[in-house]
C-alpha cells in the first residue's frame, strides 16, 4: 500500500481548564504528528484562550499544559492558525498569546513565527484545504 | 434578602452571564469562577454585562488562565477561596448558573 500523506486539522474552540477538551486535544494532535501527516492546528472562538502567555494554575490543582504548545514545532507542527475575529471580541491580541515558533532546517535552523493570524473567511479557505477534520 | 449568583461559563460560549445579569437584582452579588472570570476581562465585549452590579471573581482561576488583574473590568473584585465562602455566607442565597 503507497503511503499517503494527508492534511489533518484540528480545530480547537474550548477554553483551557473549564473541561478537558484542550488538553486532550493537545495530546491527539502530538500522536498526529507522529504519523508523519501534514499537520494543522487551529485555535478559534474561546480556543484562543489555550495559547494565552502567563497561565498559573498553582491555585487550582490542575496541571498547567500550555508550556507544550511551546514543543509542537519540535514535531515539525507549524502552522498554527489563530482566528482574528475571536481575538478581538475577547480583547486579546497575539501579544497576549505565547510567541509559538520552529525552526526551518532548509534555512540553517532559522527560528520562524509558527501562529498565522487569519480572519474567518480565510480560516474557511484553510479549512476547505483539508482532507480531515479533527473537533474538540 | 440578597442573592449570591455564580457563573462559571465563559460568556462567548453560552448565555448564562447574560441571563444571571439580566435577573439579578438590587443587593445582589455576582460572583465570576472557572471559565467565567473571562467575562472580567475589561477589553473583552462581555464585560458591558457587569456594569451596574457588584461583582467578584475568584483570584486562583484568574491566575490558571493567564489573566492578570490589570486586564479586569473598573470595579471587580479578586477574592480567594477564603472570600467564596463569606460570600456564601452572607448572603440569604447562592444561585448557580450552571
Amino acid at each position: 500500500m503507497a503511503e499517503q500523506i494527508k492534511k489533518f486539522m484540528y480545530i480547537n474552540r474550548k477554553a483551557p481548564y473549564g473541561t478537558i477538551y484542550a488538553w486532550e486535544a493537545l495530546e491527539v494532535v502530538l500522536i498526529g504528528a507522529a504519523f508523519e501527516q501534514d499537520v494543522s492546528v487551529t485555535f478559534m472562538d474561546d480556543g484562543v484562550y489555550q495559547l494565552v502567555k502567563g497561565q498559573d494554575t498553582s491555585g487550582i490543582g490542575m496541571k498547567n499544559f500550555s508550556p507544550t504548545y511551546a514543543a509542537l514545532g519540535d514535531f515539525e507542527i507549524t502552522k498554527i492558525y489563530v482566528e482574528k475575529e475571536s481575538l478581538e471580541e475577547r480583547g486579546l491580541t497575539l501579544d497576549d498569546l505565547q510567541h509559538l515558533v520552529w525552526e526551518d532546517e532548509d534555512e540553517d535552523w532559522a527560528e520562524k513565527d509558527s501562529i498565522r493570524l487569519v480572519s474567518r473567511a480565510e480560516l474557511g479557505d484553510v479549512l476547505a484545504g483539508q482532507d480531515v477534520l479533527f473537533n474538540f | 434578602m440578597s442573592m449570591l449568583h455564580l457563573v462559571n461559563k465563559s460568556p462567548y460560549e453560552n448565555g448564562n452571564l447574560n441571563t444571571a445579569s439580566s435577573i439579578m437584582q438590587s443587593g445582589d452579588v455576582l460572583l465570576l469562577l472557572e471559565d467565567g472570570v473571562y467575562g472580567a476581562v475589561k477589553k473583552g465585549k462581555a464585560s458591558a454585562m457587569l456594569a451596574g452590579h457588584t461583582v467578584s471573581v475568584l483570584g486562583p482561576d484568574l491566575a490558571a488562565r493567564g489573566i492578570s488583574e490589570d486586564k479586569l473590568a473598573d470595579g471587580v473584585t479578586v477574592i480567594d477561596y477564603a472570600g467564596f465562602v463569606d460570600l456564601v455566607e452572607k448572603n440569604d442565597k447562592v444561585q448557580s448558573w450552571l
